[in-house]
């Protein structure tokens, strides 16, 4: 009998082991465990022994049967495993196609982009950003920015004028008046913000886009208005960037100056073929913006005896966002930027 | 203003190549535009030449051929078609390899078979003036220069040195007219560069007969306020004749043509010492006086250039017993210039008004040499200046005799209070010292008066304390400029402050560094939009009137409440925009004109009206625009969705949401908007923009395909209603139950009209409800719909059990077939 178990149970491995498929191995496991099967009657018929025999024949069909059923488990995962294997193979699309539905990546305009950086490279400086009226009032645009009255600024051939006391400002710097009047020192301010002159050609369009810098405390001197710029400049230009001030006149900082930052396209103003630098046109030096002292008498119109310039001192100055925008993604024209050709749009932001 | 290098060197000569120079003055606040080459080069082939003999030429009528002396033996064969050339003539040689002022260089060349070495020049092809009639015949000239310099083969050089050049071109900043003159600008190299400086032309020069009234001369100033110095002198037996080559070549390279001796001498005056100056023929002045006073509305005057002038009450003239002869300060008249047979000069050296000039010149439209500068404002004590440069000239170069006498009328301006300059303001100011021996010895080289302080009151600086800094005097040409401390500060850091400076960062006392939120949130939008593939354009401002028309906005639209530009650039750009709209369907005919028909872009920025106080109404507009399909056709979406109304809105809601605004639209038209599919957007009760597809009229004019879809939007009151600080709600300790409702309503009832009453009606516990789903059709019959709304039930203190939300639901179903005889579907 015990002889017959191991029988059954030879037979029964030698079948599972050879199923190929899942099928075969169900018919494998119906030959063998199945209802009509000899092992599972025979362990049936257990009761039906001499006692002295049922303990150990029924042990070992027991043992025969759960040795079967665990092979048939293995190797039913083992079968199903390749199986899926199999299937998934089949099932392979090709991948290089594009993504579907398409997921269009949009675009900040360049000039967007642009002053968000600017913007947030004075952030980090500990700045905070404001923002004015486009048309301006004369007296923020000019008279309290210390511009004499028969400054050229201020001739309808340069300004566009909507009333009589009424200006579409002409430079950001309305503003150092406006925030000087609402906050007291210490005010360390930037403000982006379009602005308007009547020139159009190559280089001039009759609206471009600003960021005026105003710092106004104890003891602000030129030295930080340098450093601020230099730190400005690396930020946008690369890190090995150095600045240097020219004097200037504007009316409404003494001393003035005129930034310039080194040229990150050349060395000393050659390329490496030698060839002259078209960027900074030979010069190594890149003209970026107009700054200074804030002038005496820009506090003097702010008519707050905090902010009297013996005991306070500040610095101010303006950029082309154009400008900045051009010289680092060699735009060649500006009127490109007001264009808002597609073509143009998906290169930048 | 053009300076001419030969002529700075007479007064100031740094040893420095002139593109160093140039690098100085630029690095000490005067600007160089260019630095440019004038005249001839290839300078040793120009020599000094002597006609020998001049024969006709054998074939051709016009032409002589010259044996020219050109020194130490040399002859040169040259043909010549100068109808003046002839024996014995000093005269202006080109040597084969010269090249001329227009570029043109001299090779060898056979006339007609006559070989010729050179060329014989005209004045106008040495670039030392305007004459082509002629060759130039040095003898004629009468410099009064030594014979010597005549010998053949003298460079020409040496004879004329201002014939070839390096010529500055600066730009001078409006608060310097005192370097609109070659002196001017000496004196600012001298303080850039240590070069030493030349006594000024005029100094001492002054003659002692310059006093007391001259004869047969008058000058009566009405308006001093507008005038305050006349001067004038007098000169007779005036000749009226070409100046020598050595001026006309200094005017030439500073840019200025050559006229009459007279008139050149002003101009050259002028532009040594920057004070422009007038000369009259007063044999042609009636009655022999001048009279200085405001124009009488409409009176008119004929200027120099023949032109008649209307002038206003303003403006400041110059008249005789005849009535005006010229326009104070701008431009002299036609009736009393100096003529070719003037023998009586009276020559006018003024101090005008400068923001009165600047106004005569802008309205007149006339500028001039001399405007140019009065209007930058000059001081008083130049007219003397420019008086005793030109009485040199007038003796020496028309042989005139000066009449005794000056009329002066106003006299000198006003000395200046000196100034204190205290050390620790420099140091304060440009966080650096500098040495009080060097802040001294900038402001001598400027011409600024310098001593230490006295230790009591300067000028009206009372606290002055001994060695506190210096008091420092102020030149006359610098006095509208230099008012303050501060200015000092500029001119010391100019000269001697920049390249030294260190680079701090400042002390950011309370500064803070973050955006505030309205911009922060501006940012998220804009974001979004991004996100979603939308392009941002950035567009004009400016627009044109008719805009309005092609929105098709009626007459009492509160759009048509625009802010007009008094002064376009064009009609196109009359007005500002009242809506963004205009801008984006311009960004769009633009692309789509270009082959691009999917376009989904937006724009953030500024539009105006009028109204409100003293400035107009701005607010800044989010606003996006979508044409054509919203992807692109693809393998696995060949038919992709097109532009509609509810794909606007879909990015409206992505925007809104994004920024956890509570919105709602409501059917509202709008005369560019489709009248059955435009809304108006409000947020927090207000109407705060609108959403819809373009009016077909509209977007024709644009040329546009239908539909377009826009929604535009007041950024700054979305942001406002935004919540200020997010707070924590808990939604899972008592979980939500979820159920759907469909409901069949008559199709005229709006879908946000269902959502209100059901919301109403589903009170607290009613957290959410969506609508899913819309049919009309067969199954709900004509002039019905069925809308499928997703349902969310939610308690704060207990989890709802599926009675409860029955219970809701079941008022939630009442509720609409009261108010809106909804009947629940299969049901
Ligand atoms: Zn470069």
């Amino acid at each position: 009998m015990i002889e017959r178990i191991e029988q059954l149970r030879a037979e029964g491995e030698r079948d599972v082991a050879g199923a190929a498929t899942t099928a075969a191995l169900e018919e494998a496991r119906v030959r063998h465990l199945g209802r009509r099967a000899e092992l599972p009657n025979l362990l049936r018929g257990v009761a039906d022994l001499p006692p002295d025999q049922r303990g150990q024949v029924g042990r070992a069909a027991n043992q025969a049967r759960q040795a079967l059923e665990a092979q048939i488990a293995a190797r039913a995962q083992e079968l199903e495993g390749a199986e899926l294997d199999a299937r998934l193979a089949a099932d392979r699309v090709d991948v290089t196609l594009p993504g579907d539905p398409p997921q269009p990546a949009g675009r900040l305009h360049l000039l967007t982009a642009t002053r968000r950086e600017i913007e947030d490279v004075f952030l980090g400086l500990g700045f905070t950003v404001l923002e004015g009226p486009e048309v301006e009032l004369v007296h923020y645009n000019f008279d309290a920015l210390n511009h004499a009255p028969n400054h050229p600024a201020r001739d309808r051939t340069d300004t566009f004028y909507v009333g009589e006391d009424l200006v579409l400002r002409t430079h950001t710097s309305p503003m150092q008046i406006r925030a000087m009047e609402s906050h007291p020192p210490p005010l360390y301010v930037v403000i982006p913000g379009r602005v308007y002159r009547r020139d159009s050609d190559a280089t001039h369009t009759p609206q471009f886009h600003q960021v005026e810098g105003l710092a106004v405390d104890e003891d602000i001197t030129l030295a930080d208005l340098k450093g601020t710029l230099l730190a400005f400049a690396r930020a946008i230009f690369g890190h090995e960037r150095e600045v240097r001030l020219r004097p200037h006149f504007f009316p409404f900082t003494e001393p003035s100056v005129e930034v310039d930052v080194s040229c990150f396209n050349c060395t000393e103003g050659h390329l490496r073929d030698g060839s002259r630098c078209a960027l900074c046109k030979g010069t190594s030096w890149l003209e970026i913006l107009g700054a200074g002292e804030v002038d005496p008498n820009v506090y003097a119109y702010v008519d707050d005896e905090r902010y009297d310039p013996e005991r306070i001192a500040g610095f101010a100055f303006g950029l082309g966002i154009e400008r900045i925008a051009m010289l680092r993604h060699a735009v060649p024209d500006l009127r490109l930027l007001y264009d808002n050709d597609l073509r143009f749009l998906e290169q930048f932001g | 203003m053009r300076v001419p290098l030969e002529w700075l060197h007479e007064f100031c000569a740094p040893d420095l190549p002139a593109r160093e120079l140039a690098t100085r003055l630029a690095m000490t606040g005067t600007e160089v535009e260019r630095l440019q080459r004038h005249g001839p080069d290839a300078l040793d082939l120009f020599v000094v030449g002597r006609v020998l003999a001049a024969e006709q030429h054998p074939a051709a009528d016009r032409l002589r051929v010259c044996r020219v002396a050109l020194g130490e033996g040399d002859v040169a064969q040259i043909v010549c078609g100068a109808p003046n050339v002839a024996h014995d003539q000093t005269v202006a040689v080109a040597q084969p390899g010269a090249i001329l002022p227009d570029g043109t260089k001299l090779g060898r060349a056979t006339l007609r078979g006559v070989e010729s070495a050179g060329m014989i020049l005209a004045e106008d092809e040495l670039g030392i003036g305007t004459d082509h009639s002629g060759i130039l015949v040095l003898d004629d000239v009468g410099s009064g220069e030594e014979s010597d310099e005549l010998v053949p083969g003298t460079p020409l050089l040496d004879l004329l040195p201002g014939l070839a050049t390096d010529v500055l071109e600066l730009e001078i900043t409006p608060n310097r007219p005192d370097c609109l003159g070659v002196y001017g600008v000496a004196r600012e190299v001298h303080a850039a560069t240590g070069a030493p400086l030349r006594v000024a032309p005029w100094e001492g020069a002054l003659p002692s007969a310059w006093a007391g009234e001259v004869e047969g001369a008058h000058v009566e100033v009405r308006d001093p306020d507008l005038c305050p110095r006349f001067t004038a002198t007098v000169y007779d037996d005036v000749r009226i004749g070409p100046s020598p080559p050595w001026l006309k070549a200094r005017l030439m390279a500073a840019g200025q043509r050559p006229i009459n001796n007279v008139v050149d001498i002003t101009n050259y005056a002028m532009l040594l010492t920057g004070q422009p100056l007038h000369a009259f023929d007063l044999d042609r002045v009636a009655g022999g006086t001048l009279v200085v006073r405001r124009a009488r509305e409409g009176e008119e005057v004929v200027t120099l250039d023949g032109q008649p002038r209307r002038l206003d009450g303003e403006m400041v003239l110059i008249a005789d017993a005849d009535g005006p002869t010229s326009i104070a300060g701008v431009m002299g008249g036609e009736r009393s210039e100096v003529q070719d047979d003037t023998t009586t000069v009276l020559m006018e050296v003024a101090t005008w008004d400068g923001p009165n000039i600047h106004r005569t010149s802008q309205l007149l439209g006339l500028r001039s040499e001399a405007s140019a500068r009065f209007e930058k404002g000059l001081a008083p004590e130049q007219t003397l200046e420019a008086q005793s440069v030109a009485h040199g000239l007038m003796v020496d170069l028309c042989g005139a005799t000066p009449r005794p006498g000056l009329i002066d009328v106003g006299g000198a301006g006003p000395a200046p209070e000196p100034l204190l300059l205290r050390s620790a303001t420099v140091t304060r100011l440009l966080g650096r010292e500098i040495a009080r021996e060097r802040q001294a010895e900038i402001l001598r080289a400027l011409d600024f008066g310098v001593e230490e302080t006295p230790g009591e009151a300067v000028g009206a600086v009372p606290f002055a304390t001994a060695g506190e800094g210096l008091a420092v005097s102020v030149p006359p040409f610098r006095r509208l400029d230099v008012t303050r401390e501060a200015d000092l500060v500029e001119e010391i850091a100019r000269i001697d402050g920049l390249d030294a400076l260190p680079a701090t960062l400042p002390a950011r006392r309370g500064a803070s560094g973050l955006l505030m939120r309205p911009q922060r949130l501006r940012r998220r939008a804009e974001d979004v939009l991004v996100g979603r593939g939308l392009h941002e354009v950035v567009g004009w401002s400016f627009t044109s009137r008719e805009l309005l028309e092609r929105l098709r906005l009626p007459a009492d639209s509160p759009l048509r409440a625009v802010v007009e530009l008094e002064n376009p650039m064009s009609e196109g750009q009359a007005i500002l925009r009242p809506t963004v709209l205009g801008s984006l369907l311009d960004a769009a005919g633009h692309n789509v004109a270009h082959g691009h028909r999917d376009l989904a872009l937006f724009e953030s920025g500024a539009v105006y009206r009028t109204g409100g106080g003293r400035l107009p109404h701005e607010h800044h507009a989010l606003a996006i625009l979508l044409h054509g399909g919203l992807q692109p056709a693809t393998w696995g979406t060949p038919q992709p969705p097109r532009a509609s109304f509810f794909a606007a809105k879909g990015v409206l809601a992505a925007v809104l949401d994004a920024l956890r605004v509570e919105w709602t639209v409501t059917p509202a038209e709008e005369p560019f908007l489709h009248p059955g599919r435009s809304a108006a957007v409000v947020v927090a009760g207000e109407r705060v923009g609108f959403l819809g597809e373009v009016h077909p009229l509209v977007v024709r004019t644009w040329e546009l395909d239908d539909p377009v879809a826009a929604f535009a939007v007041d950024l700054g009151r979305v942001v406002a209603a935004a919540p200020e600080v997010e707070r924590y709600v808990d939604l899972t300790t008592h979980p939500a139950v979820r159920q759907d409702l469909a409901v069949i309503v008559p199709a005229g009832v709006p879908a946000a009209c269902v959502v209100e009453v059901a919301t109403r009606a589903g009170g607290e516990l009613l957290a959410r409800i969506e609508i899913f789903d819309v049919y009309e059709g067969e199954q709900v019959g004509e002039g019905q719909r069925s809308l499928a709304l997703h349902l969310e039930f939610r308690a704060e203190d207990r989890t709802l059990t599926d009675q409860d939300a029955d219970a809701v639901r079941a008022t939630i179903v009442r509720a609409l077939g009261d108010e809106l005889e909804a009947v629940p579907r299969g049901e």
